[in-house]
């Protein structure tokens, strides 16, 4: 159509270059296909003359194929040749079977293309002169990173060196990356002052079920298919793990995985998958379950927010009065029983009081998750659980009181159950020990005016942290003194620039910021020195999804301009600091920086990955465990997308083998291989939290939408995405939009004694009186900023649990013509 | 209007001959056409069909029509209210592709609601705002049927799509 032509695309020709590629995006980890062929060329569309192998030349049918223009690009190589590409999902992979999501659909058009969406990338490092950023050279940015990094931990040691870093799989993660940044943050520069990618310390979202010896992901994505319920609580996977969902969940909800569980599991009673969510507001997810499995087979239990401790406990005591607990699993297996009985006990009544359900649903819930099947068998539930616990209130007692619930009815350990976290990011996680013995709020250490450097490492605490205003603010100031320091340096040698940097930060309360991103991001509002980082396909790289299934992706492009893995960054950032102390006569600490002579991505999976657990290495946290030497590169290519789950039990030929689900030996992960029942009473609300509620009308809940990943970093690009979401949106209910005189498409403020923020109003019928959803993380309008400050025990937060109120601020007319308003429920 | 004359006739007769690599380029159009199809312009040669007498469209009803061929099956509505992209003296009526984008399941017009939902994996498309996903697994809106109106006869007529159609490389095979 007229210059920009969207009714036509290439075809891979037959003899396409084809590769591997797990999705970048979200825990699921889709597998595709990669083709990529000189773009001056064509396949034809005859099946034997394009490389899908699919006639082009009649209509191809329904279900058939996923490919559409944004499955397709065209880049140029370092030589400057031009190359098709197109990133279709693989039918062959057992994680998706050829189904693709909207946020992986369009991995090729957030490939890099110097003339395309992708065209703001970062391709050479660049510092902030006063007031504008300037491109420079590895070598110039380098040696002010490091020397910068010594003199701070010369005169004041590893803790006036901050770090913000991933912690995760699939793009800015992967395992060669967490072991490259674990090894020189922990390792080489031994600072504790570290927080994770969308945290503000160095902690894990699953501490309780761990301690209680159950790691959060002991379940194989087929198990779905096999329960007789599915129990969910706080996650709304259609839209954050869709094809998990549609290719695994779909099936049992629909009842097309009934003859499946027949030979599985001879002489039980199935039937197709009934469901229970819990979750305060009706998802697409709820919506989506009514209509495959009928609303007769699926119980919403929209439970006041926070109040899930409640519900786990009440559902404990009942059925442990009813006696539908495995007492000989209890027995054998675990302990710590029978104080939490005493500990969580809850009555119908009082757990009905504090949820919101009434007292027949919670004994309807019961008998359908835990109640004896008609066949005499124990019912196969599986928990799966995401952000409305983990970001819920209180995440330690939460987990401890759902993880006690699944040990009482051995629901972890048999096929069709688990306990299992959905996830957000895939996994990829190979790092040293965390040298520290205690969990530091980082946040407020930056905002105390602690620290001297800061690097933010493929994160964005702007967009994503809690108490989020004040963070900014600080940093901002901080950030100012340091600039102000630099644009009076007129001249300087790289040496003279580090001393007036310390000198602004160490006696002026300034903070220097440091950033290694895929693009500048908002971060760049207020850093000083950015890093052009790679993504996968661009360089090798291993993770692994929410069922440990370890793929690697395989490099099939060169990375914008001399953008560079994240774990050969942190490389050239350990040698830098070597050449550094071995020039200032300091062999001792010249040594600490050894083992970074990396040249590939597949050196630092080497080093990390495949040392972990080996005889005479030191320790290293690995999610590959000591048995990931087992895993080479040729091994995983030849794996293919389906890999092999983690942890790898043998080699048989040239195939891995690997572990589909943990614990079905009744061996948990306790030293004496008992689970553990912790003591979970429920609480009521933080005090910090209850205050805003008794202040403010709306509860400002957030969350994820289908269309947008993480902070919107490629998707910003993107009209697709930016003109359906310009902006965060909040889902409010009609009548109180009405009562405050606001419209769909409004822009209203929303705030609390936290911060203030603005968002796009989305009037939504079924959302309840009291009640809105923000969009979580967005790239305008952050709802961090009204997040309060609060912690649990190990200082995760309460992102779901603020209360806020809000103002029509104005109309943007654009945003009216533009925007849709329909429901996003599918009723 | 010429041009549209020789687009219909390069469909008629390629229609069952676009086996061809580049079919617009590799098939002769007429004896008296020397330069192929698509040579000169960047739009392909999209025949112009009659969809319907205005009068014919019922208001908020999906109507269905094939377009740019008998494989490509699509829906006609008239929205009531003037709308993007809308034709007709009121500027309400639009048309889209029936197969949704993602993997080309028929879409079904919920009247109730005003949209367009796909039961496969349940994407769903505005027609009152040129398309676009309110939410789905696609990446691409659903495709607009372009149209035209002619008052003196009253007709609506599809001239071209805008977007690409689910399981074709090109709109026109």
């Amino acid at each position: 159509m007229s210059t920009r032509i969207d009714d036509r695309i290439a075809l891979p020709p037959k003899d396409a270059q084809k590769s591997n590629m797990t999705c970048h995006f979200c825990i699921v980890g889709c597998g595709y296909n990669v083709y990529k062929w000189d773009a001056n060329k064509e396949g034809g569309r005859p099946a034997n003359q394009n490389a899908l192998g699919v006639d082009f030349t009649k209509q191809v049918p329904p279900m058939a194929i996923t490919m559409t223009r944004a499955m397709t690009n065209t880049i140029t190589d370092e030589a400057g040749k031009r190359w098709s590409i197109m990133i279709v999902p693989d039918k062959e992979c057992v994680v998706n079977s050829g189904l693709s999501s909207t946020r992986g659909g369009k991995m090729a058009s957030y490939m890099y293309s110097h003339d395309g969406m992708t065209q703001e990338r970062l391709k050479n490092p660049r510092i902030f002169r006063g007031d504008q950023w300037l491109d420079t050279g590895w070598d110039h940015a380098m040696a002010l990173y490091a020397g910068l990094t010594k003199k701070i931990l010369d005169n004041d040691g590893p803790n006036g060196l901050f770090y913000d870093c991933f912690d995760h799989g699939g793009a800015g993660g992967g395992f060669e990356n967490t072991w490259g940044t674990g090894k020189l943050m922990f390792n080489a520069l031994k600072t504790p002052m570290v927080r994770i990618h969308n945290r503000p310390a160095y902690n894990s979202e699953c501490h309780a079920t761990r301690e209680m010896g159950v790691g959060e992901l002991n379940n194989s994505y087929e198990d779905a298919q096999l329960a007789d319920v599915i129990f969910l609580t706080g996650a709304n996977p259609y839209e954050t793990q869709s094809n998990y969902f549609l290719n695994h969940w779909v099936p049992n909800l629909s009842g097309g995985s009934v003859d499946k569980k027949k030979q599985r599991f001879p002489g039980e009673t199935v039937a197709p998958a009934k469901v229970i969510i819990v979750d305060p507001r009706r998802t697409a997810t709820v919506v989506i379950c009514e209509q495959i499995a009928g609303a007769q087979n699926v119980l919403h239990l929209d439970i006041e927010p926070g109040s899930d401790t409640a519900l786990f406990n009440t559902l404990f005591t009942y059925v442990v009065e009813q006696g539908w607990h495995d007492k000989e699993f209890i027995a054998k297996h675990t302990k710590g029983f029978e104080d939490a009985v005493k500990t969580n006990r809850m009555s119908l009544e009082e757990g009905s009081k504090a949820t919101g359900i009434s007292v027949e649903k919670l004994k309807q819930v019961a008998e359908w998750a835990y109640k004896t099947k008609a066949s005499g068998h124990r019912p196969r539930t599986f928990h799966p659980y995401e952000k409305g616990i983990i970001w819920g209130n209180d995440n330690y007692v939460i987990q401890s009181a759902l993880v006690g619930l699944v040990l009482a009815t051995q629901n972890v350990g048999r096929r069709g159950t688990g306990v299992c976290r959905l996830g957000g990011h895939q996994e990829g996680y190979t790092r040293p020990p965390y040298p520290g013995d205690k969990k530091i709020y980082l946040d407020q250490e930056v905002i105390n005016g602690k620290g001297l450097m800061y690097t933010l490492w493929g994160t964005n605490p702007f967009q994503t942290t809690l108490n989020a205003e004040q963070h900014r603010l600080v940093l901002r100031k901080r950030a100012q003194i340091v600039n102000d320091a630099i644009a009076k340096a007129r001249g300087a040698s790289v040496a003279q620039l580090i001393d007036v940097i310390y000198d602004a930060c160490k006696n002026k309360g300034g903070m220097f910021i440091a950033a290694m991103n895929l693009y500048p991001t908002t971060i760049s509002e207020e850093a000083h020195l950015l890093f052009p980082a790679a993504q996968p396909g661009e360089i090798n790289l291993t993770s692994m999804n929410g069922e440990r299934r370890l793929r690697l992706s395989e490099k099939f492009m060169d990375a914008p301009g001399t953008a560079k893995a994240d774990c050969l960054i942190a490389a050239e950032i350990a040698n830098a600091l070597k050449a550094l102390y071995i020039a200032d006569n300091k062999p001792e600490m010249a040594k600490r920086f050894d083992g970074f002579d990396w040249k590939t991505e597949e050196d630092a999976f080497n080093d990390g990955f495949r040392q972990a657990g080996r005889p005479g290495v030191g320790p290293i946290d690995s999610q590959g465990g000591d048995t990931g030497y087992l895993a080479t590169y040729a091994l995983l290519r030849k794996a293919g997308n389906n890999g092999v789950q983690l942890p790898i039990k043998r080699v048989e030929g040239d195939k891995l083998i690997g572990t589909e689900i943990h614990y079905d030996d009744g061996k948990f992960d306790t030293k004496d291989g008992r689970a553990e029942f912790k003591p979970a009473p429920w609480n009521g609300l933080p005090k910090v939290v209850a205050e805003q509620k008794s202040k403010h009308k709306f509860w400002i809940n957030g969350g994820r939408a289908n269309e947008v990943w993480q902070t919107a970093y490629h998707d910003q690009y993107n009209s697709f995405v930016r003109d359906r979401i310009p902006m965060a949106f909040l889902e409010i209910n009609p009548e109180d939009a009405k009562k405050l005189g606001i419209n769909a498409g409004d822009v209203v403020e929303v705030f609390n004694d936290f911060g203030s923020t603005y968002s796009v109003a989305y009037p939504i019928k079924s959302m309840k009186p009291g009640h809105t959803f923000m969009l979580f993380g967005y790239i305008k309008g952050v709802h961090g900023d009204v997040v309060t400050n609060w912690v649990d025990r190990n200082v995760v937060p309460y992102y779901k649990g603020t209360w806020g109120s809000i103002q029509r601020v104005g109309s943007v007319e654009d945003f009216k013509k533009t925007i849709s308003f329909k429901d996003r429920r599918f009723a | 209007m010429q041009d549209i004359k020789v687009s219909r006739r390069y469909f008629l007769k390629s229609g069952g001959a676009a086996a061809a690599v580049v079919g617009a380029a590799a098939v002769p159009m007429t004896a008296s056409a020397a330069v192929p199809a698509g040579v000169g312009t960047t739009t392909l040669p999209y025949p112009k069909k009659a969809v319907g007498k205005r009068s014919t469209i019922v208001l908020n009803t999906a109507t269905s029509f094939s377009y740019p061929d008998e494989s490509s099956s699509c829906y006609v509505i008239r929205m009531g209210h003037a709308v993007p992209g809308g034709v007709g003296p009121d500027k309400d009526i639009v048309a889209y592709s029936a197969m949704c984008t993602h993997m080309g399941c028929p879409v079904v017009y919920d009247n109730g609601v005003r949209v367009f939902k796909c039961h496969c994996h349940f994407s769903m498309f505005d027609p009152e705002n040129g398309g676009q996903m309110i939410c789905g697994q696609a990446t691409e809106n659903l495709p607009k049927i372009l149209l035209e109106y002619d008052a003196s006869s009253d007709t609506v007529s599809a001239v071209g799509i805008d977007g690409l159609l689910y399981g074709r490389q090109s709109n026109l095979i």
